[in-house]
């Protein structure tokens, strides 16, 4: 009994004590910031504002001003389109690359071949075809999207047992039932993966994509304080970039959690 | 006592099935002209070494192969493909990791449009039936490979198939739960009166299980003799291990073997 007691315990201290680490290692970090600031590591004109003291009230500042709000929601709207239009039409296209192998063997190439390739790069064209603007950068961030959600989809569609397939046919299922009962729900796990690194390259994406030329977002903000000389309001942001790509992550790691199954 | 469930009434027919691989561009033929008939309500089992073709039989009734010639005839009617009137249970449980135990119990109630709370009442009547209450929420990870038997066992009953496949599906399971199963599935068999088509390379298996035996023969596969099963009934209690008449039967089943060649057998005594 008391040896269960002192194992629960142990459990919720172990789990506390594994938190706590995490935090120590923030605090660490912008201990080291602060210092480094401190000691005019950043250069004798500009340290005092790339410290975290300067970010952290430069950030207070722009919620009171609303400034934050105006950046944060266009680049969030600008990534959740783009994911939403890259689930769409990639989920299809990998359940068939996965499923068929002539489909696989049709698209090798090309797609490895199409997802070596920085978004960024097709950026000129994007401006031509779609002209500067919020369409353009959806498209970039749509570019970079498809590939880990075809690939991975592919992947978990092509590890579907025959076993299963067999099975569900003995137990009546045509083609939609195979589709739906067994190769859809098998790729689930590798879905949420290929979601998972999508969301993360196209935050990483956006920053680029939105310095050309659209008139708001985080990394349009980036320019714009850079060219104000606000060097606070630049940390302050790039701390923002980091914490809502760590927020998107997190949930995308709640869905892994939640819906990936297990063998 | 289980005279009450057959009628007599042919269900099953296998008129000359023929099957003939291609490897390497070589044919060679697995099935020669298998002849076989199994009423209603009957409890048959296949007994023969592996790679006689035993898989490839019950895959060509489930209608997950075609027979090269031949004809296999379900209740009157020329079969051809797979249906839920003929259930499968496969050694390797096919269970789908994803669902827990009640929602793979009903997956062919799903596919033929049941209720939601129509398909939890007649899945539990089932889980019930092969001694699964309790754990219809585990899942499959969480269960032993007889548990999960036993689901695959309640999965293909709960599509009220009229005919019910089993491939050698007790082979991965220890000796001791094999027994247990093997008197599960009588019990199941007597409660739902469902006709059993039953692969094993297990004499004993078979000899406990069925009213009648099919001794394959190999290379290539046929039947080489069918033999009826007058073992009383009920045999639960596994005292008939032991009968006289359990032992000639085994020695029957032997003797026919032993024109074989030693490397060709690996059956089961
Ligand atoms: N899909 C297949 N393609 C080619 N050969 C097969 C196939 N399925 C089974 N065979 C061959 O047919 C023979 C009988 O196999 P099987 O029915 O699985 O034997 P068992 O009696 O052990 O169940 C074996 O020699 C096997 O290699
Ligand atoms: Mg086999």
């Amino acid at each position: 009994m008391s040896n269960q007691n002192g194992g629960k315990a142990a459990g919720f201290q172990g789990k506390l004590v594994d938190r706590a680490f995490n935090v120590l290692g923030v605090l660490l970090f912008l201990a080291v910031w602060q210092s480094a600031s401190m000691l005019n590591l950043f250069g004798p004109d500009f340290s005092a504002s790339f410290s975290p003291v300067a970010a952290f009230s430069a950030l207070g500042e722009m919620i009171s001003s609303g400034e934050l709000l105006h950046h944060s929601i266009p680049s969030i709207r600008r990534v959740l389109t783009s994911l939403f239009l890259a689930i769409i039409v990639a989920l299809p296209i990998g359940v068939l690359v996965g499923y068929f192998k002539r489909v696989e063997q049709l698209t090798y190439v090309v797609f490895q071949f199409m997802r070596m390739i920085s978004p960024l790069a097709w950026m000129p064209i994007a401006i031509i075809i779609f002209g500067v603007g919020d369409v353009s950068v959806t498209f970039l961030l749509w570019l970079v999207a498809i590939w880990p959600l075809i690939l991975n989809t592919s992947h978990g569609a092509g590890r579907v047992s025959p076993l299963w397939v067999n099975m569900s046919r003995t137990m009546g299922a045509g083609d939609s039932g195979i589709l739906r009962k067994v190769i859809i729900p098998a790729a689930v796990p590798d879905m949420l993966t290929g979601l998972r690194l999508a969301v993360g390259v196209s935050w990483i994406i956006l920053v680029p994509a939105e310095m050309l030329g659209v008139p708001d977002g985080l990394g349009y903000f980036i320019l714009d304080t850079r060219d104000r000389f606000r060097y606070d309001q630049l940390m302050a942001t790039i701390m923002v970039i980091g914490a809502i790509g760590y927020l998107l992550d997190s949930g995308n790691r709640w869905l892994i959690r939640k819906f990936a199954w297990k063998i | 006592m289980n005279d009450m469930a057959k009628t007599g009434k042919l269900l099953l027919e296998l008129k000359d099935v023929c099957k003939t691989f291609r490897k390497d561009g070589a044919e060679f033929r697995v099935l020669e002209g298998v002849n076989l008939r199994i009423d209603e309500g009957e409890f048959v089992c296949i007994l023969g070494p592996t790679g006689c073709g035993k898989s490839v039989t019950l895959q060509i009734v489930a209608g997950l192969l075609d027979q090269s010639s031949g004809s296999v005839i379900l209740d009157g009617k020329e079969e051809r493909g797979p249906g839920p009137h003929k259930g499968m249970v496969f050694q390797e449980y096919a269970l789908l990791p994803w669902r827990n135990v009640i929602e793979n119990v009903e997956i062919g109630l799903e596919l033929k449009g049941v209720s939601k709370k129509e398909r939890r009442r007649i899945a539990m009547e089932y889980l019930e039936i092969v001694g699964l209450k309790g754990s219809e929420r585990s899942m499959v990870h969480e269960i032993s490979g007889g548990m999960r038997q036993r689901a695959a066992i309640a999965r293909a009953l709960a599509n009220h198939p009229k005919i019910l496949l089993m491939d050698e599906p007790f082979e991965a399971l220890d000796a001791l739960t094999k027994e247990e199963m093997q008197i599960q599935i009588l019990k199941a068999w007597e409660k739902t009166k469902t006709t059993i088509f039953f692969v094993t390379h297990d004499v004993d298996e078979a000899i406990f299980l069925s009213d009648k035996i099919c001794v394959m023969d190999i290379n290539p596969g046929r039947v080489k003799k069918i033999i009826d099963n007058r073992l009383p009934r009920p045999r639960h209690e596994n005292v008939c291990r032991t009968d006289k008449a359990f032992g000639e039967m085994r020695d029957q089943i032997i003797q026919l073997y032993s024109s074989l060649k030693d490397d060709e057998l690996d059956l089961v005594f």
